[in-house]
């Protein structure tokens, strides 16, 4: 199926209306485009969080599809056991053998931080699975807690903004890289409002042969201080300041997905969210200056890395 | 019935008799129920089980997929996915193994999963000790698995066997731990009689799930979350199909006496009908216990034990009908609760004993921490102890460290 609206509108939501996730949440937009893409029959795992708490008030469900939650930082593992189970019954002749793909969705707490080993040995032992990184860059789900994925100088409840320190004072973590550095076939960054990109990934993340990662930037209306109709914007904002570049890696093989005309300053970025307000103040213009500084960098690392086809 | 009477005859009969040690008779047992799915890490003592059960799925002597992850918590993670997705699982674990899992032991109960896991008991850290003790099986005691103790290596492998049957009921469903004493079983050989593949295959039977994630068609939630309107009805749920267990575990085990010889209940009174002085406990120390209790009787002392083969669900009823009209009884726990009146084996008796109106004196005993030697001269102690009791002498501490005190 192409992957035109036309076609898209015709196909039913797996993931159904109703559900509790907060109004102006991108989370459930992202969920629904992912999958829309994917053509096969899917399981899905959800680590504990807003997705999940959103979607499976007991004795409701939101999914359509087949879907397991057991803990915070334990999906990789969950999922890969479900794909395991269904390798081993397939192989025994206990079930038919079709195409299944198993997906797992975790926010930026349970992917950075507390779910990283679990991560890591799924991908390491190569179960046939998509992790689905919903990076609202802070624990939302607990009430807007720092996480490993908050930008520097982000406000967040145990990052805040007080009398002596501006916000969270260290760099956020490059999971993408991390993910890349496991040597899986597919790993790439997205966001909701490249719905096309993102849809292509996904397509591209269940068809390899092994495990992949998609790590997509899901604006939070309530801890991003934004208003309810302007995550979809966001997510483009992200792009368009180098402060969230869309790339892939497949098989090693680093590549921009999109090269933003004209790169935004990322005072536009500051601007445009509650949570960096306090960056504005005049004492902490040097912030904003070393921000940029620190966006730019890794931006031109990431050409690099690019245009060398490889990591450096 | 006939049928089962036709494979006795047939099969029963021919049992492979071994000499192997508890572990080896364990990862046997799981090459013989085949299950679809086993992850695990290796920590001491479980690890030679595991090595063991390794070879042989490299050996192709089994059709399990094995998952070696990269920690316990995420073993039981694979497992309780891979149970979801209707396959059959089972892990092995030990000490901090457990207690990293501890998390998902709820998980798994709460799911109503019916998974098995070989437990090879050890102390839990600090200060850092590998060797057996009971720390681990008892810090998850209330966890909602089912417990089974075994004395030795048969029982070790006989439980392992039952396990499955037992989980799977539909009356349980519920996940099943099935401990051996680190070492002193694990690492011990002994003489064992192991089942015919096809008895044991027999005896198992298939796994049928009512639901699972790999029914496409059927799409399920699994692991949803409750307000307070649910939570408390589930947990209610939980705990009767736990009190199910019971029944369920006395017919499995009467069921595999049927087919083997060794019947199996839900705890062994020794030389207790005529006791007035008794010993409870669980594990491999029964042994050291028979021979105290044998030594006094030849001494005219009314000696007798009691040993749990299942301490979850606890058999209440019957431990207190196994001791009522005792004069004094000791209950001796592999682990120690610190701050509590006693051990937990000791206040699990000491509740059933009241619920069921007998009273008699009580003596709560900790013995073989961090593997410990426990002889029959320690339970002769504990005995002397008792007589003393008995005769209203002035009590004993609370809780006494069976060998140091």
């Amino acid at each position: 199926m192409p992957l035109n609206l036309r076609e898209l509108s015709a196909k039913e939501d797996l993931l159904a209306p109703g559900h509790r996730l907060c109004a102006g949440c991108t989370e459930s937009i992202v969920v629904r485009q992912v999958l829309l893409a994917i053509q096969e029959p899917v399981v899905v795992a959800c680590a504990t969080g807003c997705l999940e708490i959103g979607t499976s008030p007991f004795p409701f469900t939101s999914w359509r599809v087949p879907w397991i939650h057991v803990a915070f930082e334990n999906a990789a593992a969950v999922i890969s056991g479900v794909e395991t189970a269904q390798r081993s019954l397939v192989r025994q002749g206990k079930l038919p053998d079709r195409p299944v793909r198993f997906l797992a969705f975790g926010g930026d707490g349970a992917t950075y931080d507390i779910g990283l080993q679990w991560l890591s040995g799924a991908l390491e032992r190569g179960h046939h699975f998509t992790y689905i990184c919903l990076n609202n860059e802070a624990y939302m789900n607990t009430g807007i807690q720092r996480s490993s994925a908050t930008p520097r100088g982000g406000w967040t409840t145990t990052s805040p903004v007080g009398k002596v320190i501006p916000g969270k004072r260290e760099p956020r973590k490059d999971i993408t890289a991390i993910m890349a550095a496991h040597n899986i076939p597919y790993v790439a960054q997205a966001t909701p409002h490249g719905w096309k990109d993102l849809m292509t990934k996904v397509r591209k993340a269940v068809a390899v042969d092994g495990p992949s990662f998609i790590n997509v930037l899901s604006p939070c209306t309530r801890g991003w201080r934004h208003e309810l109709d302007e995550g979809i914007e966001l997510s483009k904002l992200a792009v368009d300041t180098c402060i969230w570049p869309l790339f892939e890696v497949e098989s090693g093989v680093w590549k921009l997905s999109h090269r933003p005309s004209r790169k935004k300053p990322i005072l536009e970025w500051i601007k445009s969210q509650g949570r960096f307000s306090h960056l504005l103040r005049p004492e902490n213009q040097h912030l904003v200056e070393e921000l940029q500084v620190e966006v730019d960098h890794d931006w031109e690392k990431l050409l690099r890395r690019c245009d060398a086809g490889g990591p450096l | 019935m006939t049928q089962t009477r036709v494979m006795k005859d047939t099969l029963a009969t021919s049992p492979r008799v071994v000499a192997l040690n508890g572990a080896s008779l364990v990862a046997e047992a799981i090459r013989q129920t085949d299950p679809d799915v086993v992850a695990a890490y290796p920590i001491t003592p479980q690890t030679i089980l595991m090595e063991a059960f390794s070879q042989m799925v490299a050996d192709g002597r089994v059709r399990t997929e094995l998952v070696t992850v990269e920690s316990e918590h995420a073993a039981m993670s694979v497992l309780i996915g891979a149970c979801a997705a209707g396959a059959r699982v089972q892990s092995a674990t030990s000490g901090a193994g457990l207690a990293f899992m501890w998390e998902l032991l709820w998980c798994a109960s709460g799911m109503r999963l019916p998974i098995v896991m070989h437990l090879v008991s050890r102390s839990l850290s600090a200060p850092l000790n590998i060797l057996g003790d009971h720390s681990d099986v008892m810090g998850a005691r209330d966890t909602g698995w089912v417990q089974l103790f075994a004395e030795d290596g048969q029982e070790a492998y006989d439980n392992a066997l039952q396990a499955v049957r037992i989980a799977e009921h539909p009356e349980v469903l519920l996940p099943v731990m099935s401990a051996q004493d680190g070492f002193s079983i694990s690492h011990s050989v002994e003489r064992a009689e192991v089942l015919p593949d096809e008895l044991v295959r027999s005896f198992i039977g298939t796994y049928a799930p009512a639901h699972s994630l790999l029914d496409i068609e059927r799409p399920a939630t699994f692991g949803a979350n409750d307000d307070r309107q649910f939570f408390a009805l589930h947990k209610r749920q939980q705990y009767e199909a736990m009190e199910r267990a019971l029944g369920v575990v006395s017919a499995v085990g009467q069921e595999y006496g049927d087919l083997t010889g060794r019947s199996y209940g839900l705890l062994e009174a020794y030389r207790l009908k005529d006791a007035e002085l008794a010993v409870v406990l669980m594990g491999s120390a029964a042994g050291a216990a028979r021979a105290a209790v044998d030594k006094l009787r030849a001494a005219r002392v009314p000696a007798g034990l009691l040993k749990l083969r299942l301490y979850r669900p606890f058999p209440a009823a019957a431990v207190a009908q196994a001791l009522a009209g005792k004069r004094a009884v000791a209950a001796l726990d592999r682990s120690a609760i610190f701050g509590a009146q006693g051990g937990a084996l000791f206040l699990d008796v000491c509740s059933a004993l009241a619920t069921h109106g007998a009273a008699p004196r009580m003596l709560s005993y900790v013995y073989g921490l961090g593997g410990r030697d426990t002889v029959p001269s320690h339970v002769e102690q504990v005995f002397r102890d008792l007589e003393a009791v008995a005769r209203e002498e002035p009590a004993l501490p609370a809780q006494r460290f069976l060998g140091l005190d």
